[in-house]
């Protein structure tokens, strides 16, 4: 019984069952970003209280903690498909580290871009080498080492596994990386700026946030799927089974 | 053990037989940390506490400049294919290539590490800390470097390509290596640093290795 049960989900690591699958989940992921990010943001904007020591500018947090987790999140998501690919050797599992960087790399971004528009208001500063800014750094460089590898190896096999065992050494190093950057600006007495968040956060920024990062959540499912969806559609085109999802679109 | 040897000689010899590029590294270690005091000025008091970590940096950068010439002429000849066909296990013809190439590119900065200490008006200690430092992590450097020199054999444009990739990964030994420098200027105890760079210096030269062989055999494909 169990073994017909993984076979039915094993199914889908053939790049002909997936891509009818993604093609149906995209558009309800899509509508649940939509819909949570939507009251999310409505939370966030009208239903939370003012922060009482950084007044409105504390508003950004709806999209700041979001991204941040999310930039997080989807770094240990590649490094679980990279494992998987490399030890199962499916496709389907490096279409999807490859799939994932882009978004990884963008909410890596948001989070400093978003975060220079907090600390600005209420650290006085765009910048400072906080641990956490430090390391979320890093992190945007590393995503873009693994988007600059993929995109350096012509060879489409030897540049999925490439990048690949780039995203598990990453995975490795980030911890090490992590704490060390805590240890280094600890050392420095650099920014002896102690950020916590508000230690009885009210229930509605709470939901708030959670909201927002269950829309950036559906967000990357999404958008990665229908990354996940063109690249099979480059990578198959001389397969048969695509032939009646090409038709399909054509006039 | 032996195999690890006749490598590391093999790597060594032709090294010998084109001196020019191993001095080019060395040369560029010294004329990058020459460039910081011509661009902060001289003042004794700037100098000293920034040059640990221009130190540091400059020692990054030189080890990346031969990660290049690592497996790449072995690689375009087909030598690294032999070597991954041949009944020996490849990781030690790596492990002796990485060796070679520590020589080459590592060791030589740790011996000129105090004369540009000096140069920058380190005290004593700080220049046998300073050197003892780029000892212990000068090989993680090697190790983790071969890892981004294997996943970029033969792609157009892998110099800065390795740079993005392996750059990232060294801040960990950075941060030790000019940490433990900094702090035995301000007399503050150094062990912490020492057995942190030791214990990443023993997990990277134990997984380093490993995950290179991996890269090069996706790259033999």
């Amino acid at each position: 019984m169990e073994s017909i049960e993984q076979r039915r989900w094993m199914r889908f690591a053939s790049p002909a069952e997936f891509y009818p699958l993604a093609g149906r989940l995209v558009p309800v992921f899509i509508a649940v970003a939509i819909i949570t990010a939507v009251i999310g943001i409505g939370v966030g904007f009208f239903v939370a209280p003012t922060d009482a020591t950084q007044g409105e500018a504390y508003r950004i947090i709806y999209l700041h903690v979001p991204v941040s987790w999310m930039s997080m999140f989807i770094y240990l998501v590649m490094g679980f498909w990279a494992a998987i690919g490399l030890i199962m050797q499916t496709r389907l599992s490096f279409m999807m580290v490859h799939a994932l960087a882009p978004t990884g790399a963008w909410m890596a971004f948001l989070s400093l871009w978003t975060g220079a528009f907090w600390g600005k208001p209420t650290w006085g500063t765009w910048w400072v080498w906080d641990a956490r800014l430090t390391s979320e750094l890093i992190l945007l460089f590393l995503y873009l080492a693994i988007i600059a590898l993929s995109a350096a190896i012509e060879d489409k096999r030897r540049s999925d596994r490439a990048c690949a065992l780039l995203t598990l050494v990453g995975v490795v190093n980030i911890p090490i990386i992590y704490f060390s950057v805590i240890w280094w600006n600890t050392l420095h007495q650099g920014a002896s700026i102690s950020f916590s968040k508000a230690p009885t956060m009210a229930t509605t920024m709470l939901w708030g946030i959670v909201l927002m990062t269950v829309g950036f959540w559906a967000y990357t499912v999404a958008i990665s799927l229908l990354r996940c969806r063109v690249e099979i559609l480059e990578r198959e085109t001389e397969s048969d089974w695509i032939r009646p999802h090409l038709r399909q679109r054509a006039p | 053990m032996a195999l690890i040897g006749a490598a590391l000689l093999r790597d060594l010899r032709l090294v010998a037989r084109r001196k020019t590029e191993v001095l080019a590294v060395l040369v560029f270690f010294l004329v990058v940390t020459s460039l910081f005091p011509l661009a902060v000025g001289p003042e004794s008091t700037t100098l000293s506490r920034i040059g640990p970590g221009v130190i540091w940096v400059a020692a990054l950068l030189s080890t990346l400049l031969g990660l290049g010439r690592l497996f790449s002429a072995d690689y375009a000849d087909g030598t690294l294919e032999q070597m991954s066909l041949a009944p020996s296990p490849l990781i030690t013809m790596i492990l002796g290539k990485i060796t070679a190439h520590w020589i080459v590119c590592g060791l030589p900065l740790v011996v000129l590490s105090p004369l540009v200490g000096l140069q920058y008006g380190l005290p004593d200690e700080a220049l046998a800390v300073t050197a003892l430092t780029l000892l212990m992590g000068t090989p993680i450097l090697s190790a983790l470097g071969a890892i981004g020199a294997a996943l970029t054999l033969g792609v157009r444009g892998g110099g800065a390509l390795i740079g993005l990739m392996v750059l990232p990964l060294y801040s960990p030994v950075l941060i030790f290596g000019s940490g433990a420098v900094s702090a035995v200027i301000s007399a503050v105890p150094i062990a912490g640093h020492l057995y942190l760079m030791a214990a990443m210096l023993i997990v990277t030269l134990v997984l380093g290795p490993l995950a290179c062989v991996y890269a090069i055999r996706i790259a033999l494909e």
